[in-house]
This record gives structure tokens, sequence and C-alpha cells, in this order.
């Protein structure tokens, strides 16, 4: 899994390595500690704070993002586990400051509220009809067990998918 | 111009949201900031012998290390309950001191002790891990039912109990329950649940030691409130150097009405050391020190003549308030509680005694619905087991004992102004295809499985207000809203609401409400809240408050804009001020072809002068600007009211519950935007279905909580619903110039015990407390077997 992971010796035993990845279309390179998650790496170091925290148990699907083309909790991985990858943020949905299809239907049809579960939600959603264009309420339902919405009790978020399924 | 208002206007918040762009207090980082971990119990019950600082001190990064002594030594002020409520003899309920750190004991898991401030977040984390705290374990108080016989958690408390509550009239209800033919009985426990806001708790502190200000972001429903609090009571700062903003909020529930203890000890913390600091709660921190919400056990009585009609009505209650008493504590399980506990019928006598204990576990507050929830389990259950008892239909019960005039004058506290409950039922029963059921019944009987269906039909006291009310009740404060119309000159318009949005929509759908009091275009309305530097003084979101308070005070701001706009027209037309009339944007004189538009008009008021063809003249004793405020405070509570309906399948062989059906129909009266209140209806049937098949928060016997994660406590998935039936009636509130009620909290209050009617008629009338795991149910399945065998 690893992947050209250069590394240095720091104090105390901790080792720095140099993280390339390729986000949003973007070439970065950046240092940071073994021990860095994707999310915090995402967060923190590219300030790309639209891939949110929302447990600790790699349950809530918040900071779902998309490594080379499939959907990741991005809490579940090192940032040096991915080396090398190509990451998808919710920032990089758009095209041309135009929202993806997906995006568009959860505004159209109100599949957010707090918009905290959102982006992981969206993230996922998209990968799902990657997967299976054209899922039914109970394939959603079942996708969508990974993502935890506090807010929508989920009926606008499985609507928007079916809309977004008829868009992409 | 069309209205805006009940239209199904796409939200204004959405595309930051969608984008990544929302700005929640976690991401926000500032200069030179410091990360804050907080040390905290790990024992439920404790006394704090010694702190030993020394370690962790030296640890790599550390920049302070603050203790619940230097907290006591600068008297910075505790955390506070906003709701003086007095027992039945007439005593003042008794509340624990509760400082931000602890210095002498500490009484529930995850209070914290010392809080650890260093360069970076790795750096806290393992110097907290070096504080060495030297704890004598006492024995814990855990049970609601049993802490009045346990242990004193705080000295001078007897029996745990910080009231004895009662609202009604006992004599009555024994003359009651004399003349009664039957007495329906139930014990009930409303379970604890954890909010679970998706958005962990999080704060900011920064002090600029120039202007000596502070500045908190911080995850809250009520900046404002939260500002007063820590100024009036924590001696933070003074309220004009302390300012505190509530950026993108993550959804709340009630979980982020209080001022938490990291809040106050952030912002301290800031100014001694001069720095920014940075505190994001993990999700196990969540679960141990957010508030949380229900904690019941009840025994509840109905008297009943035997063809239905309700005579009396009992409810002796004891409610775990957990170790200390908050902001909404006492409240919740008394005038939240009592009054509704009566449902929505006419019940000639009743009373609800309501004991409420402290216990070593987080502190128990307001959670989505908060006492009404537990009020409507309380008589929906009785209801439902009386038409089990009584052999009658469990609608027509109901509708036997439905007020049909209105007002209302409900039996403990509330009039409510408007509602029409059998349209209500009639309409839910036509929606759920209740005549079908026993069709559906015998289907699924076919399959092998168990159907049951439940009904609840309720009323709720909502939009939390008016102050003249709940002051009397022995609310700390007032609690009206206020709005500020700020009409810039070039006819865009800003609206500060004090009330705030962590989900709900404030920015469409109170930019609908100006748009059509105001003539202007949508996307010219911004709608500002959150932040105590930017417009007036509010009261913050919870119990359903904002748009039947919050948005009447911009409805009333906008006409007087309206107001001055026809004197300003009349000056700059030459016409009677009475003569101007103001429809879709423009101010016409009547019987005349003279008009101006409200951007016209803004114009003016901003330039008050003549010069070559403008000419601007405003009226005699009218200033320049274009700018109102309004306080509204109204003059009731609002009422939604409405009948729900589910049916679950049972597999007996696995105790599964299904959900197969769920109809909603609610009367919220005037909808703003149809499209946001479904959202809401949704979201409150979620966590109301949650309670009753999924949630549950439970401490062991030493007060340690065994559902701390995701992994044990079950937040409730799209795969665990059905497709919701949502409809409405809709009798305009007549209380409100919009006639507009709540509709935030309705599904959380009906759901629980329409789900568990639901449940317990599939088991032939076997009690199963909430939530109805697999395994609860599966034992009631092998009992109804034994029960069914016996009977053959």
């Amino acid at each position: 899994m690893i992947k050209s992971y250069r590394v240095r010796i720091l104090i105390k035993g901790e080792i720095m390595g140099k993280i390339s990845l390729e986000v949003n279309g973007r070439k970065v390179e950046k240092e940071a500690s073994d021990n860095t998650l994707l999310s915090t790496f995402l967060r923190e170091h590219l300030q790309l704070t639209g891939t949110h925290i929302g447990c600790d148990t790699s349950q809530c699907g918040a900071c779902v993002v998309h490594v080379d083309g499939n959907s990741l909790k991005s809490c579940t991985a090192l940032a040096a586990d991915v080396n090398g990858s190509k990451v998808t943020t919710i920032e990089g949905l758009e095209t041309n400051g135009k929202m993806h299809p997906m995006q568009e239907a959860f505004k159209k049809l109100h599949g957010l509220q707090c918009g905290f579960c959102t982006p992981g939600m969206v993230m996922s959603a998209v990968d799902l009809l990657q997967k299976n264009k054209k899922p039914s309420d109970t394939e959603i339902r079942d996708w969508l067990e990974g993502n935890i919405c506090r807010c929508t009790g989920y009926q606008n978020i499985v609507a928007a998918v079916k809309e977004a399924a008829t868009k992409m | 111009m069309a209205s805006l208002v009940g239209s199904r206007v796409e939200r204004k918040e959405d595309k930051r949201f969608l984008t990544g762009k929302g700005r929640y207090t976690a991401d926000i980082n500032l200069a030179n900031q410091t990360y804050a971990i907080f040390v905290r119990s790990p024992h439920a019950r404790a006394s704090i012998k010694k702190i030993n600082i020394d370690k962790a001190s030296k640890s790599s990064g550390v920049v302070s290390i603050l203790t619940g002594k230097e907290i006591a030594d600068d008297k910075i002020g505790g955390l506070i309950a906003g709701w003086a409520i007095r027992s039945e003899d007439g005593t003042e309920m008794k509340c624990p001191g509760n400082p931000p750190l602890a210095k002498d004991n500490v009484n529930f898991v995850g209070d914290p002790v010392a809080v650890v401030i260093a360069e970076s977040l790795a750096e806290a984390k393992e110097a907290a891990e070096k504080v060495e705290v030297d704890y004598k374990v006492l024995k814990a108080v855990t049970s609601t039912a049993d802490a009045m016989n346990g242990d004193t958690i705080h000295e001078g408390i007897d029996k745990n109990l910080c009231f004895d509550w009662l609202l009604g009239d006992r004599q009555k209800v024994k003359e009651a329950f004399d003349k009664a033919d039957k007495v329906i009985s139930i014990d009930i426990v409303n379970n604890r649940l954890i909010p679970n806001a998706m958005e962990p708790r999080a704060c900011v502190a920064d002090y600029n030691a120039a202007s000596e200000e502070i500045t908190l972001y911080t995850t809250s429903q009520n900046p404002h409130l939260s500002r007063l609090i820590m100024s009036a009571f924590g001696n933070v700062a003074p309220e004009h150097k302390l300012r505190v903003v509530a950026p993108d909020v993550g959804g709340g529930f009630g979980s982020k009405i209080n001022v938490y203890n990291e809040d106050i000890v952030c912002s301290w913390a800031a100014k001694k050391i001069n720095r920014a600091i940075k505190w994001v709660a993990e999700r196990s921190e969540s679960f141990l020190t957010d508030i949380h919400g229900r904690d019941h056990v009840t025994h509840a009585e109905l008297a009943v003549t035997k063809d239905g009609k309700f005579l009396g009505f009992k409810n002796e209650t004891i409610a775990n308030l957990g170790a200390y008493a908050r902001v909404f504590g006492t409240v919740t399980p008394t005038y939240l509680f009592g009054p509704c506990a009566t449902g929505v019928y006419e019940i000639p006598a009743a009373y609800t005694n309501v004991k409420a204990v402290y216990t070593n576990t987080a502190p128990v507050d307001a959670y989505r619905g908060a006492g009404r929830p537990e009020a409507t389990y309380t008589i929906e259950r009785l209801v439902e087991k009386a038409s089990m008892e009584l052999g009658i239909d469990k609608t027509e019960l109901r509708i036997k004992n439905f007020p049909t005039v209105f007002p209302f004058k409900q039996t403990l506290v509330h009039t409510v102004d408007s509602g029409d409950y059998v349209a209500g039922m009639e309409k839910a029963k036509q929606m759920a295809d209740y005549k079908g059921f026993e069709a559906r019944r015998k289907e699924s009987e076919a399959k092998g499985k168990l159907r049951g269906i439940g009904v609840t039909s309720y009323f709720e006291a909502c939009g939390i207000a008016p102050s003249a009310a709940v002051m009397s009740l022995g609310c700390g404060v007032g609690l009206w809203e206020s709005a500020e119309v700020r009409f810039n000159p070039t006819g865009q318009v800003t609206v500060y609401t004090g009330s705030h949005s962590h989900g709900q929509s404030h920015q469409t759908t109170f930019a609908q409400i100006a748009a059509d009091e105001l003539g202007v275009p949508i996307e010219n309305i911004d709608i500002v809240h959150g932040d105590t530097d930017k417009g007036t003084f509010g009261m913050g979101t919870y119990g359903s408050r904002s748009l039947a308070v919050g948005g009447i005070a911009i409805v009333n701001a906008c006409k007087k804009i309206v107001e001055k706009g026809k004197r300003v027209t009349a000056k700059m037309l030459e016409a009677n001020p009475e003569d101007v009339e103001f429809k879709d944007g423009e101010f016409i004189v009547s019987k005349s072809n003279k008009k101006k538009t409200i951007g016209e008009v803004a114009f003016a008021c901003y330039l008050p002068g003549v010069r070559d063809e403008m000419k601007s003249p405003l009226p005699e004793g009218d200033e320049p600007g274009l700018k109102e405020t309004s306080f509204y405070d109204p003059s009731n509570f609002s009422f939604p009211a409405g009948t729900h309906i589910a049916e679950v399948e049972i597999d007996p062989e696995t105790g599964h519950v299904k959900l197969q059906k769920y109809t909603a129909c609610d009367d919220f009266g005037r909808i703003i935007n149809p499209m946001v209140v479904e959202g809401q209806v949704h979201g409150g049937l979620a966590q109301g279905i949650g309670q009753a098949l999924y949630e549950n928060a439970e401490y062991d016997e030493t007060g340690q909580l065994m559902t701390g994660s995701y992994m044990d406590y079950t937040m409730p998935r799209a795969d665990n619903f059905p497709e919701f039936n949502i409809g409405y009636t809709c009798t305009h509130a007549t209380t409100n110039p919009l006639g507009v009620k709540g509709c935030g909290e309705a599904g959380a209050i009906a759901a629980p015990p329409t789900v568990m009617n639901a449940v317990i008629d599939a088991l032939g009338g076997q009690e199963v407390t909430m939530p109805a795991t697999a395994e609860k149910v599966w034992k009631a399945c092998k009992n109804l077997k034994k029960s069914n065998a016996k009977a053959a």
C-alpha cells in the first residue's frame, strides 16, 4: 500500500515524511509525521476544511473523500498510506464553478440541514452512482449506512441521490 | 409580485455547505494559537486529594496547566441553572456549585479537573497524560429510580433531591378517581438519550490585549445568551469586552444551548496566557460531557368512565438531572413536561408531581422536544392501554376526548389558541389507510410475522416565550426575540436576528418573510446571526421558537420600515401619509398615479437634501437613514398538534422490529417553506424513532458510560427507516401576525409513543421498554407464544 515513502527521523523518534498527492487536480507535497491521518492532512496541512471530523471510531462518515476514484473514510487511512494517490475532496467536485449533479440534487431536494455530514454524504453518494447507475431506494439506504446524518432523517438524501442518478 | 411565503424556495445557505465552504468552529485557526486538552475525571464520584502537574509542566511544548484552584482564585464563576423551580412545600430548589474546573469533588465521568495548553495538539495530549490526580473514589449514584436512597452526592442536598414539584390539584384528582369506572395505570421509563449533533463541540478563544477584549468562537445555539451567562455568572469579562461568535454550527438539538466548562475555561485562559486557544471535542468527549436528554421514571394513572370519557390523570415522575442542574435542566422536567402530560384531551382533573434527582452521570438538559416527548409518551402510552382495556378503538377513544372548541383551556397551564384535532386524526387515518390495517396484519401473519399499529395524538407548547409567563414560572430571563432590519442606501437589505440557525434554514425562510414584507427580491436580502458584535441582543434558537418569536420580530421591524417609508413618500410626493399605500415594494398615493419604489425611498432616507435633480426631503421629526429594530415578546406559546400512525412488523424468531409505515399529519399553522418544514419533520421523526427502537445511554453501577461511542450507542442510519408519509392540516395561530406555529420538535415528540404503541400492539399488549431492541422483543415474543399456547 505504501508507495515511495521517503522518511527521516525527527525528535523523539517521530518520523517525518514527505507526502505527495494530487488533490483536486493539483499536485501537493508537504512534510507530515508518519501518524498523520489523511483527514488531518487535508484539514490541517492543506486547509481543506470541507472534509469534516465527526467521530473517533470511523463510524460517522463525515470525512469521506475519494482516493483514486473510490470513496474512503479519510480518518481510516494515514496520509502516508495513500502517498502518490489522486484525492478528490468536496472542494474538488465542482467543475468550472458549476456544482456536480449530486450537489445540485442535494440543494434542490433539501438533502442537507446543518451541513456537517454533507461533504462525506455527497462524496459517498457520488461513488455509489459510479458503481451502480440506477440504485433502488434500498440500495441507496444500504450504501449510506456508513454515513450518519442527525438532521434529515435521510429521506431527502435518498431522494437527492435518485434525482442525481437521472442527471449523471 | 408572487408571495415567497409558502413557497419551496431552495436554501441560500446550501451552496457553501455543499462545496466545502462552510465555516465551523473547528475550521477556524488563529495566528499563534495554542491547543487545549482537558484532564477529566475517570471516576463518577470522587474527592480530589491532590493534583500534581510537575511532570506534565516539563513536557515538551506546554504553555500552561490550569486547575480548579486557579479558576477559583480568579473568582471565575460556575455553570448555572437558568430556571428556578419551587417544591410543592414552597422551598426553593437546591443546586450545587458547578465550577468550570472541579476543585474538590468530581461528580461524573468526564467532569474536567484541569486544562493543559500546549503549542500543538499532540503535545497537549502527551502532557495531559502526565497530569497526576489523586482521587479518593466514592460510591456513585447512577440509578434514576433509586437516587433518593443513595449516598448524598452534594453536601446539604438531602436525598439528592433538587426539588419535589407539583402542578395541579391532588384533591380534585382524588375526587375524579373516586368517580371512575376504571383506572388504567402504567409504569414507564423514558430512556436517556445523547443528542449527538454531528459536529462535536468546539471553541476557539482569543484575547486582544490592546482592546482588552476576549473573542470566543463556539458551537452555540445562542451566542448572546452565552455571553450574558459567561459575563454575569462566569465573571469572565464584562459583556462589552466579550464577543461570542457561533459561526456555522453543525446541529444542536438542545445540546448546544448550554455554556460549557470549556467555553469559560478557554476564554479565561486565553486572557491569562495572552494567546489564542483552540479546543475541539473528540466524539468520546462529546458522549461523556454534552448534556444528555430525557431519563424519567414515571408512574401514571388515568381515570375513565366505562364508555371512555377521561375523568382524571395522575403523573408521578422521577427525573434525573445528572450531576448538576444546567440552563434548561430544571424547567425541562417541570414546566415543559407537566402541562403537556394531559395531552390533547379534555381531562377535568390532573396533576403532575416531579421529583428531580441528582446522580453521578452527565447533566441532563433540553434535548429536541425537551419535556414534551416525555409528556406525550406518558399520556399516549396510557391512552393506548386504555383503548385495549376498554375495548374501544384507539382512534375513537382519542376523538371522544378531544376538545372541539378553541381557544381550549388545557387542564394544567395552557390556553391553546387554535387547532382542529378531529380533522388531524381523520386525515392521518386516511393517509395511513387505517381501515386496511387488519388485512395487512393478516398478510404479515401469513408470513409468520407479527404486525402492530400504533397511534399518537399530540399537542405541544413551543415558541418558548412569552416573558411575562416564563418569568412568573421561574425563568431567569425574558424569552422575547429581536430583529434589526437595515435597508442599505443602494437597496439591499441586511436582517439581523437574535435567533440562530444550526440547520434550521433561517437564511432562507427569514429572507422569504422579509422579501414579502418589503417587496425586495430575496437575493438582495441577507440574514445575519450568530455574532454578538452584529445585531442586537437575542435569546437564540431552541424550543421551536425561531420563527414564532424571531420571525415575528422581523415582520415587526419590516412594518416599521414601511411606516417610515410612507411618511417619506408622502413628503416626496406632497401627499398625506394616510393616503400612501404599500404593496409589492411600491409606495403608491391612492387615487393617483404617483408612486415611489422602496429602493427610491431608502435612497432618499440616506440623502435627505435637495441638489439639482435630487429632491429627497425628510419629513419633520424623522431622522435620516432607514434601519428599524423590534424586540418581540409574544402573547402566548404556539401550539402545534397532530396525529401520527406507525405500523411495525416483528420477526418473532429474531425479535427484529421493522418499521413498515410511518404517517405524520401535523398542524403547524401557516407554513413559510414546505420543503424546510418537511425536513424538520423527517429529522424529528428519525430522532423519535431512534429513541423508540435504537438509542439508549447506559451507565453501569459505578457510573461508567457503557455507550460512549458510535460502536456502542446506536445512531439511526439510512437503512433503519421507511419513507415517511407526511401531511398537514392547517389552522393558523391566532397569537402572532404570521399565523405560524413551531415545527422543529414535533417528530421527536410524537414518534416514540407512536412506534412503541405499534410494537406493543404487535406483542399483544405486552409492555416493552424503549429502545425496543431485538433482545427485549424476542423475549416478549417467547412470552406471547407461551400465553397463546396456554389459551389454546
